[in-house]
């Protein structure tokens, strides 16, 4: 029998970005705000040992334990999804400040054409250069109403970065300069610009000086260790919410965090949450905390596991495409890709940052003419100097057998002779892409976990295709001797390999609740005091990281919450 | 025993000699402790970079076996140094210790699959590769049968064990486990195996030395790979500068 805690004014599942931003947000207005985090507390003390690849990189210390809770895969609707058993394609953190720790810090805004994208491509295509099967939908907000949000957002983490030379990008300020230019990056930027593009140093959430932000916090410039994705930062200079808003909502004394501690399920009755049910999993006792307002703010695909498992929300039918959750799960192309190896020029590789890079947006949204290509969208070309590491840094030239003499004599001459040109592209959401619950595989508390049924479309091959052949020119441009190119061949999606953790939707907003779960508010339709903001929100996704979407999409909700705990009733 | 007595020896020959050949002496390019400074950061304690041709080979006792039977060291052994031999840029996956490495980490987490979803129903026959492991065995378990099955090519194809197999004669074996011609005993397969090998293999040269392998930090000095540095301030320049390489000792024991 769980025990019914006290009632506060606001609970949230999850204490990473958005728990924190919410948290953050609403203490400082005076609400009792109690975050609820599956993991365990996380301090920058943390990272005294964390220049090791094989227990961070490898062996991911900071992700989530596969053997209490995954999800099962599989690539259609025919088939029996199985469980994802080790971590490949992408990697779910836990612990408070979750994925926020463990990120490499670029950090771009989603475009204007993304959040009016049906709308946008109607509009200069027409409705037939949407195939069948697609399911493009605008957000229920715009960009331009988004920009108060990305640069709260901006200022609140200290973004260093310089304005896109791209004509139409969205000219932003960034509250401190771009980072450092290296060879890699120069020598990348002298190419693109060669080819009549227009190359610009990545947003970075790894400061490129000191900075105090407007909450009062001060953090300290990156030191370029090359120690960043999936590891945590032991300057603190990569932003994280452990570093930025969680000690603001801290310092109120309004907020209290319950760590080891998982949401089962949202509680709620007649359209209106009464709060979560949750397990302390050191005492393996359930708890009753009782809200006025419920935040959905763990992981996206966790998101989705919770309303599902909730029964809050339509589950989707993907035969009929009615239902909204579990609808438009999207993904990112990265195999459309150029790796060159430079037989003359040996470059620092070893050092470097998160989002120490440049790269071109030339070929991403609507920025470049579709008319007479059989893709939409695109997606942004890069170059990183983020630190190469020994073990997964054993890349050889084409032809180079993958073991003995050969591969160790060209693997160590070329540990510090090999760039990657990475090509991240927007993965669109259709019909067949979706998430539900298994039938089968359940979780640590025998609750079904989550069944992903996905796979690549024409769309996706034909768009990395694209991308693998502009990196591959650029790549040859910056004059490397050989050119190792992706993206000509893909055929089925593989779990196995690392690609992003980027995932989206799922719980996606819009302008109705036939086609949405959220209004734009993040609100959800049919229960008006739970609020889903995260990834899990993008009716589909761009070719950026998402982190400062989801950060944006965090302060529009907290004006939202606040607003509703005034008022009551539907925000739109 | 005699070969593991004698092997010490060999090492520091080796070493001296890899040191030398690749002009990576201490009054060459090593900028290590004018960047170890940094933010309260002490330079590291001079102990984890022994001097090149010292002789400190007393003891290590991470040369020891937590998990592989005697025999089964001796097959892991040579089959990482076939797949990451010695070469004139510097020494192989044995004298890296990189089997004590694959050892230690058998005897854990990592080989008993703790932090995966290892729960059934399993459907190793149905699933397709791209969705991952199916198959219900432990890391342990996959090499005690990978192990069989190197041991039963060797005798089959040469009457001998696999150990005792010429280098040609082992990487013929072992490219026939890449190209999945071997049938194995279970639920895996010969090309899954080598697969599992090829990456400890790999780890072992490249981990930090505290887990067992990459000893001395010669696989990093092979890539120029500095280790644990607090901070770098070069970054910017044009020139390759190599950076005599720390692990994460100096860290803790400053």
């Amino acid at each position: 029998m769980a025990k019914t805690l006290p009632k506060t004014d606001i609970v949230t599942v999850g204490v990473g970005w958005v728990g924190g931003i919410i948290a953050a947000e609403l203490t400082k207005k005076g609400y009792k705000v109690v975050g609820i985090e599956r993991g365990k507390e996380r301090s920058t003390e943390d990272y005294f040992m964390a220049h090791d690849e094989l227990r961070y990189a490898e062996r991911k210390e900071m992700m989530q334990d596969m053997s209490k809770e995954t999800i099962t895969f599989r690539h259609d609707m025919k088939k029996r999804a199985l469980p994802y058993r080790e971590w490949g394609s992408f990697l779910i953190g836990d612990g408070v400040g979750g994925s926020g720790m463990h990120w490499n810090g670029q950090t771009f805004r989603f475009l204007p054409y993304d959040f009016e994208i049906y709308s946008k491509t109607v509009e200069r295509y027409g409705k037939d250069k949407i195939p069948a099967g697609m399911q493009l939908q605008d957000w229920g907000i715009t960009y331009d109403e988004m920009a108060p949000y990305f640069d709260k957002f901006d200022a609140m983490a200290g973004l260093s970065g310089e304005a896109n030379p791209l004509p139409g990008a969205p000219q932003i300020k960034y509250p401190t300069p771009p980072m450092i230019e290296t060879p890699v990056t120069k020598l990348f930027k002298e190419a693109a610009k060669k080819l009549g593009y227009h190359p610009y140093h990545m947003p970075s959430a790894n400061l490129s000086e000191n900075y105090t932000n407007p909450d009062g916090i001060s953090r300290g410039a990156c030191q370029y260790c090359g120690f960043c994705e999936r590891f945590g930062c032991e300057y603190g200079a990569k932003a994280s919410p452990v570093v930025t808003v969680l000690p603001v909502a801290k310092k109120t004394g309004n907020f209290e965090v319950r760590t080891h501690s998982v949401v089962r399920k949202v509680l709620h009755k007649n359209g209106r949450a009464t709060g979560v049910l949750y397990v302390d999993t050191r005492t393996g006792e359930e708890f009753i905390q009782p809200a006025e307002v419920v935040i959905v703010s763990a992981y996206q695909m966790n998101n989705i596991k919770i309303l599902l498992n909730s029964q809050l929300g339509k589950p989707y039918d993907p035969k009929t495409g009615t239902g909204v959750v579990g609808k438009n799960y999207a993904y990112q192309t990265y195999l459309g890709r150029a790796r060159g190896f430079f037989d003359d020029k040996e470059f620092n590789l070893y050092g470097g940052a998160g989002a120490l890079g440049a790269q071109i947006d030339d070929f991403n949204g609507d920025f470049f003419d579709h008319t007479n290509l059989d893709f939409l969208h695109g997606g942004t070309m890069h170059i990183t100097h983020l630190g190469d590491r020994p073990i997964a840094n054993n890349w050889v030239p084409p032809g180079t057998p993958t073991w003995g003499k050969e591969f160790k004599e060209k693997s160590t001459f070329y540990a510090n002779r090999n760039l990657i040109l990475a090509a991240q592209g927007a993965s669109l959401p259709f019909q067949d892409n979706y998430i539900d619950l298994d039938p089968t595989y359940k979780d640590a508390f025998g609750d079904p976990l989550l069944r992903m049924t996905f796979n690549w479309k024409d769309q996706d091959r034909k768009l990395q295709k694209f991308l693998g052949d502009k990196s591959e020119e650029v790549m040859k441009e910056m004059g490397a001797t050989h050119v190792l190119k992706g993206g000509d061949d893909i055929k089925d999606y593989d779990i196995r390999n690392y690609q992003s953790t980027h995932n989206t939707g799922g719980v996606i907003m819009g302008a109705s609740p036939e086609t949405s779960v959220l209004n734009s508010y993040l609100q959800m339709w049919d229960c008006e005091n739970v609020f889903v903001p995260g990834a899990s929100a993008f009716p589909h996704n761009s070719g950026y990281n998402p982190t400062n979407t989801v950060g944006a999409l965090a302060y529009r909700a907290a004006e939202g919450i606040e607003k509703y705990l005034k008022q009551g009733g539907s925000l739109v | 025993m005699s070969e593991k007595e004698t092997a010490p020896k060999e090492k520091n020959m080796t070493r001296r000699t890899f040191i030398r050949n690749s002009g990576l002496t201490v009054g060459g390019l090593v900028l290590g402790g004018a960047l170890g400074g940094l933010l309260n950061k002490k330079p590291a304690a001079p102990a984890s970079a022994p001097a090149a041709g010292h002789v400190m080979e007393a003891s290590n006792h991470n040369q020891a076996l937590m998990y592989f039977t005697p025999d089964q060291f001796k097959v892991v052994d040579a089959a990482a140094e076939a797949i990451f031999p010695k070469t004139e840029s510097g020494p192989g996956a044995k004298e890296l210790l990189v089997a004590y490495y694959i050892d230690h980490q058998m005897a854990g987490s990592f080989g008993l699959n703790t932090k995966e979803y290892h729960t059934g129903p399993f459907y190793p026959g149905e699933a397709v590769p791209e969705q991952g492991y199916q198959h219900h065995l432990k890391r342990q378990e996959v090499f005690d049968l990978g192990i069989v099955a190197l041991e039963s090519e060797a005798q089959k194809r040469n009457k001998k064990r696999f150990f005792e197999l010429n280098e040609e004669e082992q990487v013929a074996i072992l490219t026939d486990f890449e190209a999945d011609k071997v049938k194995m005993s279970g639920s895996v397969s010969s090309k899954f195996f080598f697969t599992l090998l090829r990456k400890v293999t790999l780890e072992g040269a490249y981990a930090d030395p505290m887990y067992g392998g990459n000893k001395d930090m010669a696989g990093w000095k092979m890539k120029n790979f500095p280790g644990h540095q607090g901070s770098y301030t070069n970054l910017e320049e044009d020139k390759f500068v190599a950076i005599a390489p720390k692990a994460l000792n100096s860290q803790h024991n400053h």
